[in-house]
């Protein structure tokens, strides 16, 4: 009876979690515009997406943006995780605390500070604004996959290479970044993923005139959801939940390797 | 050996947040020399070489290498090579790889490079091995490895920090061994850390005892052994019974409650001392003809000797003998006065004792 109850509550769980996503998957599939009945298989929603040049340049500046954000928010996070690492305790805790603010803090605070900061510093949102915050807000999880990989080298290994006559810049190239090279590839893999699903600080920061596909799918339910962007949000899960599953691997593997 | 001075520190400090780990270290080390730096943790072992390999530069004082001031070379510059605690090997890379990482930085060609790793490999017993993981090698063969990546180089200093201290016993014995064998056939200076006192006695051509960031005592192992500064330096090198005692006149000392004749002399008169007699120069005599009389408090066997507890004239002496005498029986001791060592009552900052040969 137990075991029954605990089946039970995990089912009733993960049906709670995964039921409107696969609602919205199966509605993509559906040949009717209505959703409460079946018309039949179709893929008519996914051709019309391929078609339409709003959705397809939401497609471009979403995935420009997270291609740009996650390689500048990288070797950003890599640096300052290196320059972190290397400080005495109490400077290295202040910074930490400056690095986990931003990621605990409220998307919403984060989106419209950033306006505002835009708005008072008379830059106009649009592309570039929205680049510079997916930046702003990738750039601490890059730090906190790095670090982490810093601390497991020996701290000698930098001084081995210098001894051995490496300048400190070539000590870096050959010595620490391959180290942490892992830490590197998550960053810069859950950097992409944060980017691409980021609806609310996108939002705040750039004009109606630059959409990427949250903001867009966003403004066009506001007129009424069309079966268009069940479609949309379909690969969206879908390229979503593989870049997960990516990290994920990845983190595994690491984990099992020590 | 060699009277060329190679590397000298003058007046080294080092100051960490208010504290000095190091005060005003003064040493020079020769062409050739096996040096020790020996002491317990925080007496500025590591801090003195990691001074001399570039990785702290010293708050006051010099570095001078080879009659050129050095105090401010980063590591890269220096012709001194290290060999890290816990080997610092670089995972990324296979054994070849980390023992041509200086040699490939040097702009070696890639024959030369190729040929000085295999004699390397050779000279340390790691042939077959260049292709290997470092991680997928035992803890005495990533030893080598270092040494291997440090000496492959041909510097004219090497650094060793603590490099044995990681390995059990016996590995450690082959080490010291072989270590030393190296360092003859290389013609390298060696530079040593270690807070253990047999293997600086067994390695060194001079040993430099030290505390709290202060050097004790610099000299041969037999010197420092025979005749130690203070009572801290007997005490850290091997075993032995420390008395207080009053200098009566030059060659007589009076503790326990006896006058002894003995060797030293120079002291004032009456001045209070330290009395050191080793374990093994205690001699078990009859009642009737020992300088003392005491009581056996405890006996263990030790294999080649005993190792007894006798109680006499106030203090519990501790007396190494092939010959036991029983729990409880009653004993006479004897020293010759050849074996009586006075020392200066201990004071930290006392001026260095220095005999080399």
């Amino acid at each position: 009876m137990i075991k029954f109850l605990k089946r039970f509550y995990l089912v009733i769980v993960l049906l709670f979690l995964y039921l409107p996503i696969a609602v919205l998957i199966i509605q993509s599939f559906n040949a009717g515009v209505s959703r409460a009945k079946w018309e039949g298989f179709s893929l008519k929603w996914y051709q019309e997406l391929l078609q339409s040049p709003t959705i397809m340049e939401a497609l471009y500046v979403t995935f420009t943006i997270a291609i740009i954000a996650s390689i500048a928010s990288t070797i950003l996070g890599t640096l300052a995780a290196i320059g972190i690492h290397a400080m005495s305790r109490r400077p290295q805790a202040a910074m930490m605390t400056m690095t986990n603010i931003p990621m605990t803090m409220p998307d919403i605070v984060t989106g419209i500070s950033l306006m505002l900061l835009f708005i008072f510093t008379r830059v106009e949102r649009g592309y570039f604004t929205m680049l510079l915050a997916h930046i702003t807000f990738d750039t601490p999880y890059v730090i906190l996959s790095v670090l982490p990989k810093l601390r497991e080298m020996n701290r000698h290994s930098y001084e081995a290479a210098l001894d051995l006559g490496a300048t400190p810049g070539y000590a870096l190239r050959r010595v620490i970044l391959p180290s942490v090279r892992p830490g590197i590839i998550t960053g810069a893999l859950l950097a992409f993923t944060l980017s691409l699903d980021d609806f609310t600080i996108s939002y705040f920061t750039t004009s109606p005139l630059v959409q990427n596909l949250s903001t867009l799918i966003y403004s066009e339910t506001r007129k009424g959801v069309k079966p268009t962007m069940n479609a949309l949000s379909a690969l969206m899960f879908v390229a979503l939940l593989i870049l997960l599953l990516a990290v994920n691997y990845r983190s595994t593997k690491t984990s099992e390797a020590k | 050996m060699d009277q060329t001075r190679l590397i000298t520190l003058e007046n080294v400090s080092k100051e960490y947040d208010g504290t000095f780990v190091l005060n005003d270290i003064d040493l020079y080390i020769r062409k050739n020399e096996f040096l020790t730096l020996l002491g317990p943790s925080g007496c500025g072992k590591t801090t003195t070489l990691r001074i001399i390999g570039g990785f702290e530069y010293p708050t006051t004082g010099k570095v001078i290498f080879d009659g050129k001031d050095i105090t401010n070379d980063p590591p890269y510059k220096r012709r001194v090579n290290t060999v890290f605690q816990k080997y610092a090997l670089f995972p990324h890379l296979n054994v070849f790889e980390n023992i041509a990482f200086g040699l490939k930085i040097a702009k070696k060609s890639k024959e030369a490079i190729a040929a000085k790793v295999d004699k390397t490999l050779e000279l340390l017993n790691l042939r077959g091995f260049d292709k290997r993981a470092v991680d997928s090698l035992s803890g005495g063969q990533q030893q080598r490895v270092a040494i291997a990546r440090a000496v492959v180089n041909e510097p004219e200093v090497l650094l060793l920090d603590e490099p044995l201290a990681a390995l059990d016993l016996k590995l450690r014995k082959d080490m010291q061994l072989e270590l030393k064998r190296m360092q003859q056939a290389l013609g390298i200076t060696f530079i040593f850390v270690t807070h253990d006192q047999e293997e600086a006695l067994t390695m060194s051509d001079t040993v430099v005892v030290m505390k709290s960031g202060y050097i004790q005592q610099i000299g041969t192992p037999k010197h420092i052994y025979d005749e130690p500064q203070n009572a801290y330096v007997a005490n850290f090198i091997g075993e032995s019974n420390i008395i207080r005692g009053v200098m009566v006149k030059d060659e007589l000392v009076h503790f326990c409650g006896a006058d002894f004749n003995c060797v030293d002399f120079g002291f004032k008169k009456n001045e209070a001392v330290d009395v050191l007699i080793r374990p093994e120069d205690v001699y078990i005599v009859g009642t009737d003809i020992g300088q003392l009389i005491g009581t056996v408090r405890s006996v263990l066997f030790k294999g080649v000797h005993y190792e007894m507890i006798i109680q006499a004239g106030g203090f519990d002496w501790k007396v190494h003998s092939t010959t036991m005498a029983p729990v409880g029986s009653r004993a006479g001791l004897s020293v010759v006065p050849f074996n009586i060592h006075v020392m200066h009552v201990e004071d930290e900052t006392v001026i260095t004792q220095e005999d080399r040969t």
